[in-house]
């Protein structure tokens, strides 16, 4: 039988304003253990939360960001559960009134735009963090550094039909955020998580199969390998007679499978009411307009804009303008720059080569926009060979040096100097008359040899541009 | 009255345990609050808008600026077990 995938999305965006939800600790990524906390983060008796002004700011910029609607009406709501990483026993979210919801993220699935929906999004905190011991050790310890720390959560319509769909909205979604400048989205960090829904049904079924609920997927990759595991393990459960129990399970990244998490067996029940120590959050058209007018540049508008000021193809400019950093970069090599396409293929190809290859983030390599610019203008000029320019990108990558010395520390500095090509040229020609007899007799492809007869005498440094045109200036 | 999967339910969301022999005296006081609360049941409240806050106030926000946290000795003062600059509790198995 033929099935199709329905995936739905549930993502998890920490903010990063300066402060917490609703206390003014500081909200911070690996602080010494509990020295971000005060009583509000405790939930100690008698502590009240105050709204975060800029949470709401920034949550409205992300709904903007995404085509929703923003609610001028929305309240907060208690979400009870028992955890030890919760110490009221409910967190504070948003229940029947997100503060935005119906929008959409366009997407690019095989070079047919898509659009997956957004049934909302709503602010809440984060909870505290659990450490856990060996497994000799009966204990666990809590730190609350985390538990206030304003989040986003972003649901979308189960419009995703394939796991490389859920990975291109996740990627697509995330450079939104990063753009907007609203959270770090570092999803090993935990800045941004993402569980999915996943469930398949026979091809022209209306009705949704059961779905499996899975979690702790640490990057873009693991979500689509776990997706992709889960799928298939719907269908062979499926094909064999088998029915699909509803339930959460845990991405195992080492194993590449997902296992079920026993301890959330028990139904959910989290019995949401208004929270009755804040007051509802009233927006105006006014205030949102004024959020609307500051949005910056967004990645498909940067995308247009990066082919019709730098003449690149399109393909470029979505592949350079995925992540805030990149286009950036790209755009400070590629300004004033007479071959923006030139900068493109450096930073699609080799940096991003480099960058995977090692592990590294854009701002932790070592190789700065100008010395990009300065490598292509080095290759542009003839000085340096298009091999020549790899080795020299390496070296600059390893030392951090500027490419120009590097040419000559390198010995690459290629002879462009036409008064030299001539003579040497004359010299490989009266040294092998047999082949100049063969391409003056129809044989082109003598000439071939003869450039490869240059370029050895020049021990590889001659401008071969240059080689071919003195030969056949000579040999016409 | 309450009927015993109901209470058993309502316990364990609760995270208590009921002596068996507790169990029908639990129920008939439960049931007691059921009922008392159940009265507003009586209410016609077809045209009343839920209320949700009582005070009539809206938009209490706060600048955000960070202020000092809690030092983390007094923060943890109270906390029956800690280890670590951390609060211990109980095994939490994921």
């Amino acid at each position: 039988m033929n099935y199709e995938t329905i995936i739905g999305l549930e993502i998890h965006a920490e903010l990063s304003t300066k402060t917490k939800a609703f206390c003014n600790c500081k909200n911070e990524f690996g602080g010494e253990v509990n020295t971000n906390c005060c009583p509000v983060c405790m939930g100690y008796p008698g502590a009240l939360p105050v709204l975060n002004k800029k949470v709401v700011e920034y949550a409205v910029k992300a709904g903007l960001a995404l085509g929703c609607e923003i609610s001028l009406y929305s309240k907060t709501d208690r979400k009870n559960y028992f955890y030890p990483d919760l110490p009221k026993a409910y967190q504070i979210s948003q229940y029947d009134t997100p503060l935005c919801k119906n929008g959409k993220i366009k997407i690019e699935v095989d070079g047919k735009e898509k659009y997956i929906g957004i049934t909302r999004i709503h602010i809440e905190e984060d909870a505290g963090k659990l450490i856990h011991g060996t497994e000799s050790e009966d204990y666990s310890l809590v730190d609350f550094n985390r538990s206030g720390v304003p989040l986003i959560e972003i649901v979308s319509e189960p419009d995703i039909r394939s796991p490389l769909e859920a990975r291109l909205y996740l990627e697509k979604l995330k450079g939104i955020l990063e753009y907007l400048e609203i959270s770090d989205c570092k999803m090993q960090e935990g800045s941004l998580r993402c569980d999915a829904n996943i469930s398949i049904r026979p091809v022209g079924q209306k009705e949704f199969g059961t779905k499996t609920e899975i979690k702790n997927m640490n990057s873009m990759k693991a979500l689509q390998r776990a997706l992709e595991y889960e799928e298939e393990r719907h269908k062979k459960v499926l094909s064999e007679g088998g029915t699909i129990v509803q339930e959460t399970r845990r991405w195992d990244e080492a194993k590449g499978i997902t296992v079920s998490m026993r301890t959330k067996e028990q139904a959910h029940d989290y019995r949401y009411f208004p929270e009755p120590d804040l007051v509802p959050i009233i927006l105006t058209e006014e205030w949102i307009e004024g959020i609307k007018k500051d949005l910056p540049e967004l990645p498909d508008e940067k995308r247009k804009r990066f082919v019709r000021e730098y003449g690149i193809p399109d393909y470029d400019a979505s592949v350079l303008t995925l992540t805030k950093e990149l286009s950036d970069f790209f755009e400070t090599c590629a300004k004033g720059h007479k071959n923006p396409k030139a900068i493109s293929n450096w930073v699609m190809g080799e940096v991003l080569r480099i960058m995977k290859e090692k592990e590294l983030e854009l701002k932790d390599l070592r190789i700065k926009p100008e010395f990009l610019r300065k490598l292509v203008d080095l290759v542009d000029e003839g000085v340096l060979s298009s091999t020549g320019a790899k080795q020299v990108f390496e070296e600059m990558f390893k030392t951090g040096e500027e490419p120009e010395s590097l040419v000559d520390k390198l010995g690459l500095r290629q002879i462009s100097d036409e008064g030299a090509i001539v003579e040497l040229v004359k010299k490989v020609l009266s040294e092998n008359q047999k082949s100049v007899e063969d391409y003056k007799n129809g044989k082109t492809n003598a000439l071939g040899y003869l450039v490869g007869q240059c370029m050895k005498a020049s021990k590889g440094k001659g401008n071969p541009q240059i080689i071919n045109k003195i030969l056949k200036d000579l040999l016409s | 009255m309450i009927d015993k999967k109901d209470l058993h339910y309502v316990a364990s969301l609760a995270r208590l345990k009921l002596k068996e022999e507790d169990e029908e005296k639990v129920r008939e006081k439960f049931s007691m609050v059921l009922d008392y609360v159940g009265m507003l049941n009586e209410l016609d409240i077809e045209d009343v808008e839920p209320l949700i806050n009582v005070n009539g106030m809206s938009n209490v926000m706060r600048e955000d600026e960070i202020k000092e946290s809690m030092d983390r000795e007094t923060l943890l003062a109270n906390a029956p077990e800690k280890m670590y600059g951390c609060i211990k509790v109980s095994k939490v198995i994921e």
